[in-house]
């Protein structure tokens, strides 16, 4: 599949993560957001960014069980649980937020 | 996901991963560590070894830029959060290819029953030792 953003064309994979992990910027998260039925604030701004902190420091995007700990050291035990994260992205937080973050789908999901 | 909760969780035994290619030139260092990442998500007890040419998988500073692939060796550093934490690197290894335990990336994790103590994960072994944690293993994965 792929996204159309300001008349240009942007590649993904069938599962709707873009390809070129550089093209990435924030109209093209809040594209990828309405896909999912979620409207951008700032806590799923938080908890994208944080990704790409991870994914920059990492190389990897992290499966949800490690997301969900490492959002509790980084933001404390209210944001790293389940339900808060879940309550975001309902569909899964490292599944859905990895795509808007514009990273590749998590390590360890099938 | 692999989101499995822990009282579904059955038998744990105890799984190590063997690392002996240089991390570039064939695709077995990446396989192995995503291998690991996935693995990770059954929570078994895993090690990880690196031996041979597998000892260059840890080293810091990789720049991959101009051979047109991935530079994965930051992943390593982020183990300890799948809980991994268990890195045994072969001494005999890094002499015979001039390197010291100086050459190598720190990779720290987060000890949970030490009041989160961050501690390191790599531990240098001989290769006597490094054959008494293979003969301690239910399962091993060589790469």
């Amino acid at each position: 599949m792929a996204y159309e953003l300001n008349g240009a064309t942007i590649e993904a994979d069938e599962e709707g993560y873009i390809t070129d992990l550089s093209v990435w910027n924030q109209d093209l998260a809040k594209l990828i957001a309405e896909d999912e039925n979620i409207d951008m604030n700032d806590e799923h701004w938080e908890v994208v960014n944080f990704l790409r902190d991870y994914y920059e420091e990492y190389q990897i995007a992290p499966a949800v069980r490690v997301l969900i700990k490492a959002v509790k050291k980084s933001m404390g035990k209210d944001k790293g649980n389940n339900k808060y994260l879940y309550t975001l992205f309902p569909y899964g937080p490292a599944k859905q937020a990895c795509k808007i973050a514009g990273l590749p789908k998590p390590t360890g999901c099938v | 996901m692999s989101d499995i909760p822990e009282e579904a969780s059955g038998i744990v035994k105890k799984f190590l991963y063997v690392n002996r290619k240089a991390p570039h030139g064939t695709i077995y260092a990446l396989e192995s560590l995503e291998v690991v990442l996935i693995g990770a998500a059954f929570e078994q007890d895993v090690s990880l070894a690196f031996l041979d040419d597998g000892v260059f998988q840890l080293v810091k500073g990789q720049d991959t830029a101009d051979i047109g692939v991935k530079n994965f060796s930051p992943t390593y550093r982020a183990l300890g959060d799948f809980e991994v934490t268990k890195l045994y690197v072969e001494k005999e290894s890094l002499a015979e290819r001039g390197l010291s335990k100086d050459d190598l990336m720190e990779i720290m994790y987060e000890d949970e029953d030490d009041d989160w103590e961050e501690k390191p994960s790599i531990k240098l072994v001989n290769r006597t030792e490094l054959a008494a944690v293979m003969a301690g293993q239910d399962v091993i994965l060589s790469f």
